[in-house]
């Protein structure tokens, strides 16, 4: 391996660890504040490309129809159970709420689709778009059972990473889609060829990781998120809504997700049932920050897109096996350094 | 609790078992062979369930790793039979070998990690070994090894499925009755505790590191068969049915059958295997296009289920079966006890022991010591180190610097388990027991360093007789704290003042020189303090030492030979109670100066 063979390598390990850390960094917001380890996140990635996709080629999406099915099912939901406790002009309210945005948003996306508009404008729906799915998984799904223990949050999460890649296969087809770049542009620095497209995609991992660590450390709104996942009973007592905390992260989530899938789009063709794999090197980045800190999860990723890199060069078969078998001892020293407290049942 | 003995007994779990084992025998005869199919693969994803129930729902592990311990079971067997013409049995053993190395050296790994970092270091795990056996050439890559000869026993080869199911349903059966004979022993009663109790468990004596080893190889092993007796059924193994999927789904049928119960293993594989079977069948035909309508509901069933159920379908079912009601604990010869070193000699003794916490000194350099047969108590402000003294004493941390003797030898730093081995029993400030635990089991955990059962003895029922001394002894330490009547309570619905009497009792059956009381006295009402320090004044005339911190002042002076005061993590004052109440300088720290 010569020089211009590992710096092409490292670029790309850092672009794609620099998507991984975006993964991991929905994971540990997620985590942190819901004890909901969001094994769907592959699958939230490739809606979101694959949303994207169809807009590019004219088509309305099918996320057009998930959407609108989920928001019927979560304003129903809603509806029945403010109707139970009697609260009628709430249920009115909360089912409107409910169903009324996603499906809006679903509407508008499918007069977008055939008209091929610019494509700042279609990233933006397929992100909302995409993005409607956290809130309404969590209204679903997980709002009924928020106070489990981590291993049925985690079970339902996976049976809920099932429940989506079947529908994503109805909705999207089996065959791939690759989306389009932003900018198809690349400069030279001496031998190296740059590509603006990873550029871009490094400088907003690294926004969006600053902009979270800004929002959970020293915002009074993210401490107050934060501490719902420490206490759900604590923080009703001091007037945050734990549903509210876990609606909200859930849809920021579902959007650092999907755009994930638009930055990772126009690199590797999506299926959609290549979620899962991705996801999975995200989680090992966020584990690497003990699902609690957001730089350290960063960093994590970015080790992974690195090892992934390297390793596909020397020994591309057991590229998969290098990865997954590399992150034991890493998680070794995490649980070595991590201090625990023992969980109650 | 409803309907009579007769019935009740009928629906325990030993006898389900047996019914199983009846209709198993009988039902290759005359189910057609498409059900004995199906039976085969329910049972031998019953015997991998088995072990999460064991690792992840007991012992509060969670494994999505089973299917690679599945994988290495199936791909030894089947190298060794096709390209080195091993015997299949011969196979097995080397499988279970094989796996007992990778389970050991993986645990030794990932069981130091608690919490989230145990499963996703088994995603990992079970990842690698899939690519592992796609990738590898003489394991035939991702198109798989076919020609696995038939097992035979003897003479008699289990060519047809008929045969198998035979084979595949005595290992079952053999593996839930070995499984709750093991639950219900010295061994399960500990394994119960590590979920959550870990350092309650060390406390008394349990190596909750081995045991968790020991768990997880268990179930690793279970997997291994289950694999061997896989590709000596099929014939034939490829990667994927031992990949990441297939192991996310032995996790969901632990966890929709109940992965609390030995029975909800096997309530979770059939309900798991009939309901994907008849997706795939119906799905298509009812919706008329191909796609994967069946993973999306069979996600969606999964969801809904736990939503209503979430400790599973088997705790569900027993809620509607007649149960026996459980018999008085038959008395049986007391265990062997402990001889009481000679009165007045000195127990333990505290040489500047001194505990930091970063820049914060909890203990400060504290020295003092505790005779045979008296009760201290250790008293003073909120903060002032007293439970952090009671982790030195215990083993829950170890000093910075100093030392800690207890019968002329040095416990300073030493495991729980090896203290309580020594003779030092204590209950806890906030009250540890196992919640699901009758309160009998809980109390018997105590005495778990009087029995010797192995897992062995207890999967093969052979601990009976000292378990039944085991029972009866924490029976005794039950009655003389006045609880006989709740020894078949659950121990979380008993009242929380309740809840610190069995702790006291579970220190008792453990048979200990001296008793470390955390706040005994919290939470009691008058009549239950008058009966608490009876008990103990009666255990000080045994030749008992107490040791216990108080906050409440009437009670430990009325009942302390001597009191040690701490304030700011150092000894303020010592000696007997009539001084401290008239010490200034405890008067200044309790009430901020002397009264005038």
């Amino acid at each position: 391996m010569d020089l211009s063979i590992a710096a092409l390598l490292a670029q790309d390990g850092i672009t794609n660890g620099a998507i991984y850390a975006l993964l991991a960094l929905a994971l540990v917001m997620v985590f942190a504040v819901t004890r909901v380890i969001l094994v769907p996140s592959g699958e939230l990635l490739t809606i979101g490309a694959l949303t994207l996709a169809a807009f590019d080629q004219g088509h309305v999406p099918g996320t057009v129809r998930l959407v609108a099915g989920a928001a019927v099912l979560a304003g129903v939901i809603e509806a029945v159970r403010r109707a139970r406790r009697g609260e009628w002009r709430r249920a009115l309210a909360g089912a409107a709420l409910w169903a009324g945005i996603p499906l809006a948003l679903a509407a508008l996306a499918a007069w977008m689709g055939p008209r091929k508009l610019p494509l700042a404008a279609e990233v933006a729906m397929a992100l909302a778009l995409t993005g409607a799915l956290g809130p309404l998984t969590w209204k679903i799904v997980f709002e009924p059972i928020a106070d489990a223990s981590v291993l049925v949050l985690l079970i339902v999460a996976v049976a809920v990473h099932f429940v989506l890649t079947g529908l994503a296969l109805y909705f999207f087809g089996a065959e791939g889609s690759r989306t389009p770049p932003f900018s198809s542009a690349s400069f030279d620095i001496g031998a190296l060829r740059v590509s603006v497209q990873s550029l871009l995609v490094l400088a907003t991992s690294a926004l969006a990781i600053a902009a979270l660590a800004l929002f959970f450390g020293r915002t009074l709104y993210g401490k107050a998120l934060h501490a719902t996942s420490v206490n759900r009973l604590g923080a009703r007592l001091c007037g945050i809504s734990p549903d509210f905390a876990g609606a909200l992260s859930f849809a920021l989530a579902a959007v650092l997700c999907a755009f994930c899938g638009v930055l990772i789009g126009p690199i590797t063709t999506l299926y959609y049932d290549s979620g899962f794999i991705i996801s999975l090197k995200g989680f090992v980045g966020a584990i690497i920050g003990g699902l609690a800190s957001y730089p350290l999860a960063a960093a994590g990723s970015l080790f992974v897109g690195l090892i992934e890199a390297f390793s596909s060069f020397w020994a591309s078969a057991y590229k998969e096996v290098i990865v997954f078998t590399l992150i034991i001892p890493v998680l070794l020293w995490r649980s070595l350094v991590t201090h625990h407290h023992e969980e109650d049942e | 609790m409803r309907s009579g003995a007769g019935l009740g007994r009928l629906c325990s779990t030993p006898a389900i078992i047996a019914f199983i084992a009846i209709a198993m025998a009988v039902l290759p005869l005359i189910a057609p062979p498409f059900w004995v199919t199906l039976a085969n693969y329910i049972g031998l994803y019953t015997i991998v369930a088995l072990g999460l129930v064991l690792l992840t729902g007991v012992a509060g592990q969670t494994s999505f790793g089973q299917a690679a311990f599945v994988g290495l079971g199936a791909y030894t067997s089947a190298w060794l039979s096709t390209a080195h013409g091993v015997s299949p049995w011969i196979a097995l053993a080397a499988g279970l070998a094989l796996t007992f190395v990778v389970a050991l050296a993986l645990g030794f790994i990932t069981l130091r990690m608690r919490g989230h970092f145990l499963p996703l270091a088994t995603i990992a795990w079970g990842l690698s070994i899939f690519f592992l056996f796609g990738n590898l050439e003489f394991l035939g890559g991702h198109t798989g090894m076919a020609g696995i000869p038939a097992l035979s026993i003897g003479t008699i080869e289990l060519k047809d499925e008929r045969r198998m199911c035979w084979l595949i349903w005595l290992v079952v059966v053999a593996a839930l009755w070995t499984m709750h004979n093991v639950l219900d022993s010295r061994q399960g009663r500990a394994i119960r505790a590590l979920k959550g109790r870990l350092e309650m468990a060390e406390a008394f004596g349990v190596d909750g590191a081995r045991l968790k080893i020991v768990v997880f190889v268990y179930a690793a092993l279970l997997a291994c068969i289950s694999g061997w007796l896989y590709a000596h059924l099929q014939r034939f193994v490829n990667p994927t049915p031992f990949g990441i999927n297939q192991g996310i789904e032995y996790l969901f049928m632990a966890v929709v059958g109940g992965a609390g119960s030995v029975l909800g293993a096997l309530v979770g594989a059939t309900i798991i295997t009939l309901l994907k079977q008849y997706l795939q069948d119906a799905l298509p035909a009812l919706l008329g296009t191909s796609g994967n309508f069946e993973i999306v509901v069979f996600g969606l069933i999964v969801i809904v289920l736990l939503q209503r159920t979430r400790d599973g379908l088997w705790p569900w079912i027993d809620r509607l079966l007649p149960h026996a009601k459980p018999p008085p604990v038959p008395d049986a010869a007391p265990l062997a006890a402990r001889v009481q070193p000679a009165a007045a000699s000195t127990l333990l003794e505290v040489r500047a022991a001194r505990k930091a916490f970063g820049g914060l000194v909890a203990v400060n350099d504290l020295t003092f010591a505790l005779a045979c047969g008296e009760i201290v108590g250790l008293i003073g402000p909120n903060g002032a180190g007293k439970t952090t003294t009671f982790a030195l004493l215990s083993g829950a941390l170890a000093p910075t610097s100093g030392d800690v003797r207890f019968r002329g030898h040095s416990i300073a730093g030493a495991a729980p388990y090896r203290i309580a081995a020594r003779g030092i029993g204590r209950t806890f400030q906030h009250v540890k027991l196992v919640p699901r635990m009758s309160v009998l089991d809980n109390v018997a955990l105590g005495a778990h360093l009087r029995g010797r059962a192995g897992f062995l003895r207890a999967a093969l029922r052979l601990d009976r007789r000292e378990e039944a001394r085991v029972r009866a002894e924490a029976a005794r330490a039950l009655a003389r704290c006045g609880l006989a009547e709740f020894v078949h309570a659950e121990a979380q619905n008993l009242a929380l003042g309740q809840q610190r009497i069995v702790e006291i009792a579970r220190a008792l059956a453990a048979d200990p020189v001296l008793l470390l009381l955390d706040e005994p006295a919290a939470g009691l009402r008058f009549h239950e303090k008058e009966a608490l320090a009876a008990l103990l004044r009666s255990l000080r005339a045994g030749g008992m030492t107490v040791l216990l911190v108080e906050h409440d002042m009437a009670f430990v002076m009325g009942l302390a030979d001597r009191l040690i005061v701490m304030d700011f993590g150092e000894k303020l004052a010592e000696g007997v109670p009539a001084a401290i109440q008239s010490d200034p300088a405890v008067l200044e720290a309790y009430l901020g100066g002397a009264p005038t």
